[in-house]
């Protein structure tokens, strides 16, 4: 198995500490080398670190009745973390599962590492130092009753929380040692011996999520539930044009409708990440604060980007397409001759279009400000950055903001920004009392850190043999002379790079004025449906079978060219483990017997490699005489390394995310007219439904790599895997999205 | 206005705008916080309850409309939390961020209450106008067809409620 990635200036030990009243207490710590030698004489004296000391990754206490309680540090967001790192922890510690207790820790940089959602990071960073964590205190509860048998340790072992002495049929529970462990010399993480995974009780298994009772009984659980003594309730009215400000407003006439406390403008700055204009009303329902929202009346100045709109953005793109691209990403050989000796050209343009997150929680966020402090409830993503946003924007000290990790009802990358954190902030310390701040659906719809859109114009050329001898794409995306907008960028790693021979990735760009961020796949949600979509145009252009001809490709891995000037050295996929899942998915879903399907039924196939992970997926589409599009059945074969930690909650987040993409094809986007979004509500931004939603089977290519997420990967195949299904049962090449834009009805 | 409903077997009264929808009333007035907003135009049915016995979003139900009502919320769908559909919900790890499930599980109760047997289409129907962001919609329909099991045989294996490993 491969080493762990660690940050090379950093390593991790254990503390070890009693709990008053009895019981032990372990928490690992992140350590910059430098300081480790001035640490390892400190004094193992108080239950709790002190607010300078080094950052925790994992904090377990025991205590003598037996419970392990396990501080979950990062934000729950429905990607099942919460109950996924306590398993690794209890899994080495050899505790049953159901004597653990997760409880979810507050933000806490001082003390914790890492306290973030996004990414897919959370199995990488932290499989072995979980895992060392829970083998260290098990050591020192078997070192414990060693000692008090007089016995060596190698002569004890453990089963769900006992430690047993077998040839002298003595037992002692884990807390009924807890105490005694506590003084025993924790062992160097590095080395603690790890589980074979055969021996694996707890990882492996299908692990219910740990808040799942609170959910089915309605008990509070989310940011929109937080109460405060006193609260009072907010809504946060902005210009529909990003960033435009306030002029002026009746907040006099507002402030005395039925029930309003407060309303007053709040000035706001430039940043479309940051504190924008716009006007506060607070009272004592949100109700009556929604209904007189209804009589306010705002003069705006829009700004400089009122006049953009979807159409301008293409007929941008069309006049950047006319002219040569405005800077090359990654050139391999020669693509021109590549193009002009080919025996057979491929050219088309795609496009996808700007989408909106919604989870289904509006955002909202409770915020209480008071003798100079600031304390704030936050379902976030990213609660640390915005306490920095918050500290910045209102000239605070970060160490004078508490922040509350709450549950969110949804992120997809929605929540890793915190534009309803500094309005809530920034009401609260206007009125003086806690204050929720909720959006309505509209507001949610309206101001997103939108998916960008794209535009690509590809040229391939194939060899009289039909290989993949030369590839191009100008890439029109957003942003600013070297800079892409968020989330709007195209890697040099970009597949097929480094499997054709010759190769050019080009980009140009245009000016923006929409925020755009990352949704679950960043980039790769969008690029999978352009590239994998081509990639199955030339397939058939070469007259083969496209998995037959996606092999070929990963099968013609080129010599690594010497690393551009100021780019990063090549990385990118592993042509083996993607060969791997493709021929999984194709014999799961029989895709050599598709020709027996019927006319207006067909398959089609894509992969992609994201966040470490390697997907390779199959969907089954049928389209009716009219037009009606229905996705039969979806075959997923991933390899996201040697384990799957919770198979339960791998299955939701890999089913999830591939209906996630269903629904994003066939109906969603977000257009703009006169600067504003158009769409409100999930009546013109629908989201899938239960009866669009087909099987999804899941199949796992376990691989010798250590394990990675997958809370994004399994996205981004699904949108071409559809839209090359429906060429196969039609006949019509589908470059641009959504399907509810094409007429794909057939006689 | 004065409004008196029963909630979940209590009789309660509250002084609100006349249109200020139920869901508001059982959140902010009544702290009844299971009920949830997710779009406030009976898009979504995050916001389902039984008004009277049927399930109803009321995120679109005005005060001045549930005079009298009998309503049914998720923290009153039993007593302690072992309704076949918690249970099944349960058992079956079916939530994801679980923010849409009290309205998801409303829905289905409402389904089984007259359909103790639903087949697949049935489901498709009751449940259609219920959300899931997530789109744990595998689960939900594998949920209310083992709940509907549940309800014929009440003490099933694999109750225990302690979020533990399922063999």
């Amino acid at each position: 198995m491969s080493a762990p990635t660690m940050p090379v200036s950093r390593r991790t030990f254990l503390r070890v500490s009693a709990i008053a009243g009895g019981g032990l207490l372990l928490t690992s710590v992140f350590e910059p080398l430098d300081a480790v030698e001035a640490l390892v004489g400190a004094p193992r004296d108080g239950a709790v670190p002190a607010a300078d000391d080094p950052r925790l990754s994992a904090y377990i206490s025991l205590t003598p009745d037996g419970v392990v309680t396990i501080m979950a540090k990062n934000p729950e967001i429905g990607q099942g973390v919460k109950t996924m790192l306590p398993m690794l922890i209890a899994e080495e510690l050899d505790v049953a599962w159901s004597q653990v207790r997760v409880e979810q820790a507050r933000l806490d940089t001082k003390n914790f590492q890492g306290q973030t959602a996004g990414g897919s990071t959370a199995t990488p960073n932290n499989w072995l130092p979980m895992r060392r964590v829970g083998a260290a205190a098990r050591a020192m509860l078997v070192g414990a009753a060693a000692k008090q048998w007089n016995v060596p340790e190698s002569e004890c072992t453990t089963e769900a929380g006992v430690v047993h002495h077998r040839s002298s049929n003595r037992s002692l529970s884990y807390g009924a040692l807890a105490t005694a462990a506590a003084a025993i010399t924790p062992p160097e993480l590095a080395s603690v011996p790890l589980k074979d995974p055969k021996d694996f009780r707890i990882i492996g298994q299908r692990v219910r999520g740990v808040d799942n009772q609170k959910i089915v009984t309605g008990q509070p659980l989310f940011g929109i539930d937080i109460v405060r003594p006193g609260m009072r309730y907010a809504t946060f009215v902005k210009c529909g044009v990003f960033g435009g400000k306030v002029v002026k407003a009746n907040v006099d006439a507002i402030a005395k409708m039925p029930g309003i406390t407060n309303a007053f403008v709040v000035e706001g700055g430039d940043n479309l990440n940051g504190l924008l204009s716009g006007v506060a009303i607070v009272g004592d329902s949100w109700w009556k604060v929604q209904t007189a929202r209804k009589a306010l009346q705002v003069e705006w100045n829009e700004g400089a980007t009122a006049s953009q709109s979807t159409a301008s953005f293409a007929q941008q793109a069309a006049a950047l397409f006319a002219a040569e691209p405005q800077r090359t990403l990654r050139t391999d050989g020669n693509v021109d001759s590549g193009l002009s000796a080919a025996a057979k050209r491929v050219e088309a343009e795609y496009s996808y279009p700007f989408i909106a997150h919604a989870p289904l929680e509006p955002q909202n966020c409770t915020a209480h400000f008071t003798n100079g402090q600031l304390e704030i409830w936050a379902p976030a993503q990213l609660p640390d950055s915005g306490r920095q946003l918050v500290a910045r924007t209102l000239g605070m000290e970060p160490d004078a903001i508490t922040v509350h990790i709450i549950r969110s009802g949804g992120g997809f990358g929605r929540r890793l920004y915190n534009d309803f954190m500094v309005e809530a902030a920034w009401i609260a310390r206007e009125t003086g009392v806690p204050v929720k701040l909720l959006w309505t659906r509209e507001d949610d719809t309206k101001h997103d850190f939108y998916r960008p859109g794209g535009f690509h114009k590809f040229s391939a050329g194939l060899d009289a043999n039909g290989a993949l001898t030369a590839f191009a794409d100008h890439f029109v995306s957003f942003g600013e002379g070297e800079r892409f907008a968020p989330s709007a960028d195209l890697g040099a790693t970009e597949f097929p790079a480094r499997f054709v021979p010759n190769l050019r990735l080009a980009s140009s760009v245009m000016p923006l004025g929409v925020p755009t961020g990352a949704l679950r796949a960043p980039r790769s949600n969008a690029l999978s449906f352009a590239f994998m979509g081509f990639l199955d145009e030339c397939a058939h252009a070469a007259g083969k079978d496209t998995v037959t001809f996606l092999r070929a490709v990963l099968d013609n891995q080129q010599p690594e060219p010497a690393p551009q000037p100021g780019r990063r050295a090549p990385g990118g996929l592993d042509a083996k483990r993607m060969r791997d899942v493709l021929d999984l998915v194709a014999e799961k879903s029989g895709w050599a017997n598709r020709a027996s399907l019927p006319k207006g039924t067909g398959m089609g196939v894509a992969f992609y490699f994201s966040h470490r992970g390697y997907f390779a997926e199959v969907a089954q589409v049928t389209v009716s005489k009219s037009g009606a599009v229905q996705v039969d059945k979806v075959w997923v074969a991933g390899d996201v390394g040697s384990q799957i930690i919770n198979p339960s909650g791998a299955e939701q987040q890999t089913q999830g995310a591939a209906l996630d993409g269903i629904g994003q094809v066939l109906a969603q986007k977000i257009t703009f007219e006169n600067g504003r979004t158009v769409q409100s509500n999930f009546n013109d931004f629908p989201l899938l439904r239960l009866k669009q939603a087909p099987p999804v089977e899941c199949h796992w290519k376990l691989s010798d790599n250590s394990p990675t997420g997958i809370g994004e990967p399994a996205l981004p195949p699904v949108v071409p895997a559809i839209t090359n299904a429906i060429f196969a049962a039609t006949g019509k090449r589908i470059r641009s999205l959504p399907l509810s834009d094409h007429d794909l009805s057939w006689s | 206005m004065n409004i008196t409903l029963k909630v979940n077997g209590q009789s309660r009264t509250v002084d609100v705008p006349s249109d200020m929808p139920l869901l508001w009333v059982l959140r902010d007035e009544l702290d009844l916080k299971g009920t949830k907003f997710g779009c406030g135009v009976a898009q979504c049915g995050a916001c389902t309850v039984h008004v009277n016995g049927a399930a109803t979003r009321s995120c679109v139900l005005p005060a001045a409309a549930i005079q009298g009502a009998e309503v049914v919320t998720i923290e009153g769908l039993s007593s302690d939390g072992t309704h076949a559909l918690q249970r099944a919900w349960d058992e079956l790890d079916v939530p994801q961020c679980g923010y849409c499930q009290a309205g998801q599980i409303m829905s289905a109760a409402g389904l089984l209450a007259r359909n103790p047997k639903p087949t697949d289409a049935d489901i498709d129907a009751a449940m259609n106008g219920n959300l899931c962001r997530c789109a744990t919609y595998l689960r939900i329909r594998q949920g209310i067809h083992r709940a509907a099991e549940l309800m014929v045989a009440p003490t099933p294996e694999g109750a225990s409620r302690d979020g533990g490993v399922q063999s």
